[in-house]
């Protein structure tokens, strides 16, 4: 895959083949469910539903409850309240059925550490859970998978002589095989290289749409979400903080927790009145984005992050503030420049544009979209 | 992964019991029954011993007897102890941080004395060295008509520290491999000599792992029943023995009440030093820095390690092959070696092996899968067999079968019952610790493919752990074939096994033939060395 054109790639990536058959019907839907563990919550009245076919990302921090949604999807958790409804049945319990358990459930699971069947071969561990079908059809379907996942040659090997991303694509083959109406990942990336992760997303996002199942991966890694989703859901305290197409989350947060979750953002203070008064001088209001009216005379944060900004060494008397730190990133930098106005931003430079701490810059907005705004705390 | 996130699967993975909550609570009844059942040797100790009159309690325990006997014990145990420190921390170093030739050779030598059980090497011991013994015989011709007596406490203390240091040996010899010699080097860079290298940061590193060999030396030595009984020396397990055929039961219960507190108290000092043991380094290259040339050393150094082999392994076993040769003549009626005595003892072993399985992994599972303190509690119980000495279940088995269970008394299964306290631990080790290998998602990964938790455990669960719980139940058997007091105590009038037959004739002084039995003892515990060994690999 690495040594395609990447016009090639992109045309793959647009054109996948899908087994959807209607991509507008809701296959999974939450609604209301919330999770506590004695006095704790883990989480907190969270709704959220996810069409058919669609690659779904609950992206958040540690601890935000996001492993703890899936595994109440998959049934290895039962919520204290709420409803969750799979392909149209309720599966927490109603006056229709009792709490469906994961054995009864249509999910799919891939662990973060796979679990594999030790014991078992790759076309073994496919097979696991296609206990209904006769021996021919078991065969059939795992050659497709095996087909699907490119593993033919791996066929008769034991788990432990795959690499990670083996390993990894055996994992989504035995989920996928029972066909389940929806397939859940947990961190799926995180036990592989660096190196090997951005390939495996690509492969995982073609696997899963030319499956045409439906997903709902969880991770802590942004870029993770936002090159593999269809949707992004970031969670914050046991709860959605915003749910949308991956563009829209990241150039308009609608809150500042998804701002600073998103990108390494910084918050510009700036006072609403004819024109934005910042640190860096005034700014057409036109540059924000949504109506700001109602704010006029008002204190407000403009969120700027580090490709929005230029600094530029100038003398004392013309600088916006100093350098404070320099974060080299190979391809570029990232200054921190702490600005007379007490604001700290970040600034983004080309890797030969070479600044030592402590010099007086000029900070120019060079941002070339509209920019998101929060209220002042 | 953060620890948060850790911390939240954690939780969640104790909370997945919660569906299924009838199975694990009917589980953990029957587990919870069978470890009440476990203590019972313990419970009647120490019911018997509140039961006594004050007065008598105070006679007993403060009698010249029961002090003399103490102090035999505490002695005995602290000079072993310190013997095998004392040969088996030099003997690890050289093993493992020296340029001593033949390493493997040295290693396998030094370990290899554990096979030997130590009545039988005290037995070895007494036919060479003993009156009327090998070397009596050889020096007689010269004129020497006495050698000192290798009966009492320096025989007791020769031959128990020869077959139980090894217990430091391994343990010490595991602490250095796990340690990083680069910190030696890192040590001699800052300018510490090579001995002060040794002292500041090796010795540091690797006192837990002789602390917990020293340990285990003392544990064996306070319930070792054999060596000292052989070796005519008054410690509290011979007593016990002697005041039980002398039904002395009260005198019995004390003795046994101030063994089993020596015994606990040298398992709490252990349970504490194993769990400083596990934030351990643990080195990851397998390059042995820090090592040290010997030198001039080289040749005394082998010969200690020769001279040591020489004892433990090459007596012992020459001792035996002298028997052998000349257990010609024919031993009377009643004391002639038989396949039956074979088949006694394998049937013993393998009821004792079976039944520990079945107990085993109930109480593994829940203690490795569980939640809470009350479910590890059984496993916690189930070790109560490492502590109590085999006399201790003997004599306790006797008086609860004669008042509660009259009509198993001196049945086969109040004995298989005996060893199953005694070796359950064994069988708990080695099924835990493979049921901790199965990563528990792989049952959830079962479930989410459609199948109920029974099924999933029969089949992703049990075939993982199958080879570890045989190799629990392979220990139980080979331990159960070497067990001497229980087995003495609690057999049934006439019913004779490997051991027991080995017993009988020493007693009766027609040791030639027991060289076949002891060799067959010798290949059993080699077995079972083995096991453990791969268990550990």
């Amino acid at each position: 895959m690495a040594k395609q054109k990447p016009s090639q790639r992109i045309s793959e990536f647009e054109t996948v083949q899908t087994a959807v058959e209607d991509p507008e019907r809701t296959v999974l839907s939450i609604e209301g469910v919330s999770k506590r563990y004695g006095p704790e919550k883990a989480v907190e009245r969270l709704s959220l539903s996810v069409k058919d076919g669609e690659l779904l990302t609950l992206l958040g921090p540690s601890g935000c409850g996001k492993t703890t949604t899936l595994r109440m999807i998959a049934g290895l958790e039962a919520p204290s309240s709420g409803t969750i409804t799979i392909a149209g049945e309720t599966v927490t319990g109603d006056a229709d059925g009792p709490f469906k358990k994961p054995e009864e459930r249509d999910v799919g699971i891939v662990f973060q550490d796979y679990a594999l069947f030790p014991h078992l071969t790759v076309a073994e561990n496919i097979a696991f859970g296609l206990d209904e079908l006769d021996e021919v059809a078991t065969d059939a379907r795992v050659a497709e998978l095996l087909e699907l996942v490119d593993l033919v040659a791996h066929e008769e090997k034991m788990p432990s002589q795959l690499s990670g991303g083996q390993q990894q694509r055996v994992a989504l083959a035995r989920s996928l095989a029972p066909e389940p109406d929806v397939l859940l990942l947990d961190e799926p990336f995180s036990n592989l290289d660096v190196r090997l992760r951005v390939e495996m997303r690509e492969e995982v996002r073609r696997i899963l749409k030319r499956a045409g199942v439906t997903a709902i991966s969880v991770t802590h890694d942004q870029e993770e979400a936002l090159s593999i989703s269809d949707r992004v859901a970031i969670m914050n305290d046991g709860a959605i903080a915003q749910v949308g197409n991956p563009g829209e989350v990241f150039e308009n947060p609608e809150s500042r927790f998804v701002a600073s979750f998103l990108g390494q953002a910084s918050f510009l203070s700036a006072r609403v009145t004819d024109s934005l008064e910042t640190g860096l001088g005034s700014f057409d209001l036109e540059l924000l984005n949504g109506p700001i009216e109602a704010y006029d005379g008002a204190m407000i944060d403009v969120l700027v992050r580090p490709d929005d900004l230029q600094a530029m060494p100038t003398s004392e008397p013309k600088a916006d503030g100093y350098v404070v730190h320099r974060q080299y990133n190979g391809p570029n930098f990232i200054y921190r420049v702490e600005l007379h106005s007490g604001d700290v931003v970040h600034c983004m430079h080309n890797h030969v544009e070479t600044f030592e701490a402590g010099q007086p810059v000029a900070v120019d907005l060079a941002a070339d979209h509209e920019l998101a705004w929060y209220p002042a705390e | 992964m953060g620890t948060s996130d850790r911390l939240e699967r954690i939780r969640e993975q104790a909370n997945v019991a919660d569906r299924d909550a009838d199975e694990p609570t009917v589980l953990a009844a029957v587990v919870l029954a069978i470890s009440l059942l476990l203590l019972s040797p313990v419970a009647w100790v120490l019911i018997t011993a509140s039961e006594m009159p004050t007065g008598r309690l105070v006679e007993l325990v403060g009698s010249e007897t029961t002090m003399a006997v103490t102090v035999n014990t505490l002695v005995l145990v602290v000079a072993v102890t310190t013997m095998s420190v004392v040969i088996g921390v030099p003997l690890a170093l050289l093993t493992v941080q020296t340029d001593l030739p033949f390493k493997r050779f040295w290693t396998v030598t030094a370990a290899l004395p554990l096979v030997v059980p130590s009545y039988i090497g005290a037995f070895a011991f007494v036919s060479a060295f003993g009156p009327r013994g090998e070397l009596a015989d050889l020096l007689a011709p010269l004129g020497i008509q006495q050698i000192p007596t290798i009966y009492g406490l320096h025989g007791t203390v020769l031959v128990l520290t020869l077959f139980t240091y090894p217990y430091v040996f391994l343990t010490t010899r595991a602490s250095l491999i796990s340690f990083d010699g680069t910190v030696i080097e890192a040590a001699r860079t800052l300018n510490a000599s090579r001995w002060q290298a040794f002292k500041r940061v090796t010795l540091p590193q690797i006192l837990p792992g002789i602390a917990a060999g020293a340990l285990l030396v003392a544990l064996y030595t306070l319930s070792d029943f054999g060596t000292p009984a052989i070796m005519r020396y008054d410690v509290f397990t011979r007593m016990v023995f002697v005041e039980e055929q002398a039904r002395n039961p009260d005198a019995a219960a004390v003795l046994s009440l101030l063994l089993l507190v020596l015994a606990m108290s040298i398992l709490a000092v252990e349970s504490r030093i194993g769990a400083s043991r596990d934030g351990a380094y643990v080195a990851s290259g397998d390059r042995r820095a820090g090592e040290i040339e010997l030198g001039y050393w080289e040749l005394p150094a082998m010969g200690f390690c020769a001279a040591i082999g020489a004892l433990c392994l090459a007596l012992p076993i020459g001792i035996l092959g002298l028997w052998l040769v000349r257990s010609t003549e024919a031993a009377p009626a009643g004391f002639v070696f038989e396949l039956q005595h074979v088949t006694n003892s394998v049937l013993l072993a393998g009821g004792a092996a079976a039944l520990c399985v079945v107990v085993a992994l109930p109480i593994a599972y829940l203690s490795a899968r569980g939640d809470g303190t009350l479910s590890s509690l059984p496993e916690r119980v189930s070790y109560v067999g490492y502590a109590v000495p085999g006399v201790v279940i003997g004599l306790s088995l006797i008086y609860l079968a004669l008042r509660f269970v009259p009509f198993l008394y001196q049945s086969l299964f109040v004995l298989v019952f005996a060893y199953v306290v005694r070796f359950l631990p064994q069988a708990v080790g080695t099924t835990e610790s493979s049921v901790l290998q199965v990563d528990p998602s792989y049952l959830e990964a079962a479930r989410s493919l459609g199948y109920g938790p029974l099924t999933s455990f029969r089949k992703v669960v049990l075939p993982l752990v199958a080879p570890g719980v045989a190799a629990g139940a392979a220990l139980v058997f080979l331990t159960t074939m070497k067990e001497l007091p229980a087995t003495l105590m609690l057999r049934p009038i006439g019913f004779e096994t490997i051991v027991t037959y080995i017993w009988l004739v020493r007693g009766a002084a027609y040791q030639g033939q027991a060289a076949v039995p002891a060799l067959i003892l010798v290949g059993v515990s080699g077995l079972s060395m083995l096991i453990i060994l791969r268990q550990e690999a």
